[in-house]
C-alpha cells in the first residue's frame, strides 16, 4: 500500500493526498537547498555540494520507485489509468524536456539568434496537434502503447510490427542522447568520470521504473519536474534583476534586446573587432594554401620553427621559451596524412571566427535574397518536422493512456503544454540576458580583470569557454571569446554571481530532465516489445504477472545497451535526435491521424504509408548528411555530391518535411485501392470518436 | 451500436472546431512567420516577428488547448456522451 497507488479512494480524495505529498516534498526540497547553502557558507567544499545533491536526487527517485513498485499490468503500463489531469500535465513535461531542452535550448537560442526559435515553436506547437486530433482519441481506445492502436485500428500484425519497429527507432536514439546527458552532466556535478556518471545515472533510471513501471516514472518525473523548473528559473530571475531590476524576466528582455541589437552594429563596425576577424581569416586562408601543397608546407612549417629555434638559443632567450620552441617543433605533424588533417583542422577551427556576429533578432538572415529565402524556407520547414514530431512521439502520446478520462486527457494537454512553456518561455529571455552581459559589460574589459567564473570554465571544458588575446592589445574583444551554447545555462548563476549551491542546483535540474526523459523512453521500448511482440504476437496466453516480469527484464537489457552506445561517445548523436523527430511524424502521425479521422484507411494502406514516409526520410538524410552519406557511400559527401541530392534546398534534420506527405498519400492512395476495412474495425473507429455512450468510462479491456 | 442523428451532430462539430483551431495554427505559424522579414515594427521593445516567435505563437497555442478542452468537455456534456464522474 502506498500513498501512489490510490488504491480504496475517489478520484478527489487521491488527488487531495497527491498535493500533500507533493506539497511536503516541495518544502522538504528547499529545506534541503537552504541547508546546503548554509553549509556552504560554513565553508563545505564544493565538490561535497555536488555529491549531495547527485545522491539526494538519485535516491528521492529510488525512493519513490520502491514505494510504486507494482507487478499489476494496468499500474505497470499505464500507472492504473487514475493520474489526475494537472499531475500527467506535469509529468508530461519533465517527459518532454529532455537534457537538450534544459542546457541546451538557451545555447542554441544564443549561438543562432532568431534561427533558434524554430526549436521553441516546434517543440511546443506540437502539442495543438496532439491535443485536436491525437489523446482524447488514444484515451478512449484505452490500451497500453501506440503500437496497440495501429494493431487493433489497422488488424493482423502488420502495422503493429512496423510501429514496434518505429517506436524503438526514434525511443533507442532520444535515450542514448539522454544517458549521454546524464554522464556529462554527473561529471561535471562530481568530478567521477564521464563513464562512472553514465551508470550512476542509469542506476537511478533503473531502480525507479524496474520496480514501478509506468506508476513509478510519473510520480518521479513530477518530482523532476518541480526540480527542473526550480532550477532553471532562479539563476534567470537573479540576472534579470541584476540588469533590469525587474524580476520577470520574459517581460524584462525585450528591452535589453534594443540594447544588445544597438550593440551589434556597433560591433560589427568595430576597427579592433574587425582586426581581430581580419587574423582569424589570415589563419583560416593560411591554413587553405598549406592545403593545396601539403608537402612543401611541412617543409616550410619545419624550417620556420627550426630557425625560431636557433634564433632564441643565438638570442639567449629564457629557459621556458627555447623549451616552448623545442615543444613546438616536436609537435608538428610527422606524416603527410597528419598534416592535411592538422590543416584542415585549422582552417575549419579558424574560418568561422572570421564572420561577423550574427543579429540576433533577425529573421532568417542572408548575403542576399536567395541565401534569405532558403534561410526561411528551412526555417518553416523545420519548425513543421518538430511539431508533427512531437505529435508523433510514442512516449508523449502514451502519457495519456494515464489519465482516468477522454475529460481529463483533453485538459491534461493544456496542462502539459502550460508546464512546457514556462521553461520554453524562458530559455530565449536567458539567452538574450547573458548576451546583454557578454557584449555589453565582458567586451571591452582588459584582460587582467575579466571575472573569475571565465577563468573557471576555461580550466574545466575549454570547449565550453576559451577566451585568449589575439591581436595583443590587452583588452577582450567579442572575436577573442569562442563559447559553447551549453555554457549559457551552466555558467549563469556564476554570471550572476550566485553561490555554487545554485549551479548544484541546476546541474540537479539537467539531470532531472535527462533522467525523466530516459525514463518514459526505456519504458516506450520495453513495453513495445514485451506487449506488442511477446504478448500480442508470441505468447498470447502470458499471465498478466509474466507479461511484467518480461518487461522488467526487457528494460535492464535496453537500458544497459543504450549506456553501452552512449560510452561510445558518438559525434553525431545530436544529429540524430533531431532526425528521430523527422522519423517519428513520417512514420505514426499520418496513420495514427488517418486512423481515427478516415474510417476507409486500411491495413495496406497504413503499413505502406508508414515504409514509404519512413523510408523517403531515411534516403533523403543518408544523401544529403554528411555522416549518414559516410555510413552508405564510399567516399565523403562532397559540396557537389551535396547540391546535386538536395531537393528545393531542404536541410537533412527536416526530411520529414517529404515524409509525411508522402505517407498520406500512399495511405490514401492504396486504401482506395485496396478493400475497406472490416465493420468490426469501422465501429471501433466510431466508438473512440465518442468519449462515452452511456456515461461510463472507458478502463481499455484489461484493466483488474 | 448504431449512430444516432445526435451523434452525426456532435462529430460534426467537433470536425469544425478541429478545423478552425487548426487554421489559427497553421496561420500563426505558418502565415505569420512566413512575413516575419516585414514585420519587424517595434512591440514593447521587441521586433513583433521576434516576439511572436518567442512568445506570442506560443500563447495562442496554449489557448488553442485550453479552448478546444472546454469546448469538448461542454459539447459532451450537451450531447449525453460525457463520461461519468468516478469510474
Amino acid at each position: 500500500m502506498s500513498v501512489f497507488a490510490g488504491e480504496g479512494q475517489t478520484q478527489s480524495q487521491f488527488q487531495k493526498s497527491l498535493n500533500r505529498v507533493f506539497m511536503f516534498y516541495g518544502g522538504g526540497f528547499a529545506a534541503f537547498v537552504i541547508l546546503l547553502a548554509i553549509l556552504e557558507q560554513m565553508g563545505m567544499p564544493k565538490d561535497y555540494i555536488g555529491y549531495a545533491f547527485l545522491a539526494a536526487t538519485v535516491l528521492l527517485y529510488g525512493g519513490i520507485g520502491v514505494m510504486s513498485r507494482t507487478n499489476d499490468a494496468a499500474e505497470y503500463y499505464v500507472a492504473g489509468r487514475r493520474v489526475p489531469a494537472i499531475y500527467n500535465g506535469m509529468a508530461t513535461g519533465s517527459d518532454w524536456m529532455s537534457a537538450a531542452s534544459f542546457i541546451g535550448m538557451a545555447g542554441t537560442l544564443y549561438l543562432t539568434g532568431y534561427g533558434g526559435l524554430a526549436f521553441i515553436l516546434g517543440w511546443t506547437g506540437g502539442y495543438c496537434l496532439v491535443a485536436l486530433f491525437l489523446a482524447p482519441y488514444l484515451r478512449k481506445f484505452g490500451q497500453f502503447t501506440i503500437p496497440d492502436f495501429l494493431g487493433a485500428r489497422y488488424g493482423g500484425n502488420m502495422a503493429r510490427l512496423i510501429g514496434v519497429f518505429a517506436a524503438i527507432l526514434v525511443s533507442f536514439v532520444y535515450v542514448v542522447a539522454q544517458i549521454f546527458g546524464v554522464g556529462l552532466i554527473t561529471a561535471r556535478m562530481t568530478g567521477l568520470s564521464f563513464d562512472v556518471g553514465v551508470y550512476v545515472g542509469l542506476a537511478g533510471i533503473l531502480v525507479c521504473s524496474f520496480l514501478g513501471g509506468m506508476r513509478a516514472v510519473t510520480w518521479t518525473q513530477v518530482a523532476q519536474y518541480l526540480i527542473l523548473i526550480v532550477a532553471y528559473m532562479i539563476p534567470v530571475i537573479w540576472l534579470s534583476v541584476k540588469h533590469t531590476s525587474n524580476p520577470v524576466p520574459q517581460i524584462s528582455y525585450g528591452y535589453l534586446l534594443e540594447k544588445v541589437t544597438a550593440k551589434e552594429e556597433q560591433l560589427l563596425k568595430d576597427p579592433k573587432e574587425l582586426e581581430v576577424r581580419g587574423i582569424f581569416k589570415a589563419r583560416a586562408d593560411a591554413a587553405a594554401e598549406k592545403l593545396k601543397d601539403v608537402p612543401a608546407a611541412m617543409a616550410a612549417d619545419k624550417e620556420a620553427a627550426t630557425k625560431k629555434l636557433e634564433e632564441l638559443k643565438a638570442a639567449n632567450a629564457p629557459e621556458a621559451d627555447i623549451k616552448a620552441a623545442e615543444t613546438a617543433l616536436a609537435a608538428l605533424p610527422k606524416d603527410e596524412a597528419a598534416a592535411k588533417a592538422a590543416y584542415t583542422a585549422a582552417r575549419a577551427a579558424n574560418a568561422p571566427r572570421a564572420n561577423p556576429p550574427l543579429r540576433h533578432a533577425e529573421p532568417f538572415p542572408g548575403k542576399d535574397d536567395a541565401a534569405r529565402d532558403v534561410a526561411r524556407k528551412n526555417f518553416l520547414a523545420l519548425v513543421f518536422c518538430l511539431m508533427v514530431g512531437t505529435a508523433a512521439l510514442p512516449h508523449i502520446l502514451m502519457r495519456f493512456y494515464t489519465v482516468p478520462s477522454v475529460r481529463e486527457a483533453r485538459e491534461s494537454v493544456a496542462w502539459s503544454l502550460f508546464f512546457i512553456s514556462l521553461l520554453y518561455f524562458t530559455a530565449p529571455a536567458l539567452a538574450v540576458l547573458v548576451k546583454f552581459d557578454i557584449y555589453t559589460i565582458l567586451v571591452g574589459t582588459p584582460f587582467n580583470q575579466l571575472p573569475e567564473w571565465i577563468a573557471r570554465w576555461n580550466v574545466v571544458d575549454p570547449t565550453l569557454m576559451a577566451v585568449s588575446d589575439i591581436n595583443k592589445d590587452g583588452i577582450l574583444q567579442l572575436a577573442e571569446i569562442r563559447l559553447g551554447g551549453d555554457i549559457v545555462v551552466l555558467a549563469t548563476p556564476e554570471i550572476g554571481g550566485l553561490p555554487f549551491v545554485i549551479s548544484g542546483l541546476v546541474a540537479a535540474g539537467g539531470l532531472a530532465a535527462a533522467l525523466s526523459t530516459a525514463d518514459g523512453l526505456l519504458l516506450t521500448i520495453a513495453n513495445a516489445l514485451s506487449h506488442d511482440v511477446y504478448y500480442k504476437i508470441v505468447d498470447p496466453n502470458a499471465s498478466a504477472n509474466r507479461r511484467v516480469l518480461i518487461s522488467k527484464i526487457i528494460l535492464v537489457f535496453v537500458a544497459l545497451a543504450a549506456a553501452y552506445v552512449a560510452s561510445l561517445r558518438m559525434a553525431d548523436i545530436l544529429f540524430l535526435v533531431s532526425a528521430a523527430f523527422s522519423f517519428a511524424a513520417a512514420a505514426f502521425f499520418p496513420a495514427l491521424t488517418l486512423g481515427i479521422f478516415w474510417k476507409r484507411a486500411n491495413k495496406w494502406g497504413a503499413s505502406l504509408g508508414m515504409l514509404a514516409g519512413l523510408g523517403i526520410s531515411f534516403y533523403y538524410m543518408a544523401k544529403t548528411h554528411p555522416w549518414m552519406y559516410g555510413l552508405f557511400h564510399n567516399g565523403t559527401l562532397t559540396p557537389e555530391i551535396l547540391k546535386a541530392n538536395t531537393w528545393w534546398d531542404i536541410a537533412p534534420i527536416s526530411a520529414g518535411i517529404f515524409g509525411v506527405p508522402l505517407g498520406f498519400a500512399v495511405i490514401i492512395i492504396v486504401s482506395l485501392l485496396t478493400k475497406e476495412p472490416e465493420q468490426e474495425v469501422q465501429d471501433l473507429v466510431e466508438n473512440v470518436r465518442f468519449p462515452s455512450f452511456d456515461g461510463t468510462t472507458s478502463q481499455g479491456t484489461a484493466a483488474h | 451500436m448504431q449512430l444516432t442523428a445526435k451523434h452525426q451532430e456532435y462529430w460534426g462539430k467537433n470536425l469544425r472546431i478541429t478545423g478552425l483551431l487548426l487554421a489559427l495554427w497553421f496561420f500563426v505559424t505558418f502565415v505569420l512567420l512566413y512575413f516575419s522579414r516585414d514585420l519587424t515594427f517595434s512591440f514593447f521593445g521587441w521586433p513583433f516577428s521576434f516576439w511572436v516567435a518567442a512568445q506570442g505563437a506560443l500563447v495562442v497555442y496554449c489557448l488553442i488547448i485550453w479552448y478546444y478542452a472546454r469546448y469538448m468537455n461542454n459539447l459532451d456534456k450537451e450531447y449525453g456522451v460525457a463520461e461519468g464522474e468516478e469510474a
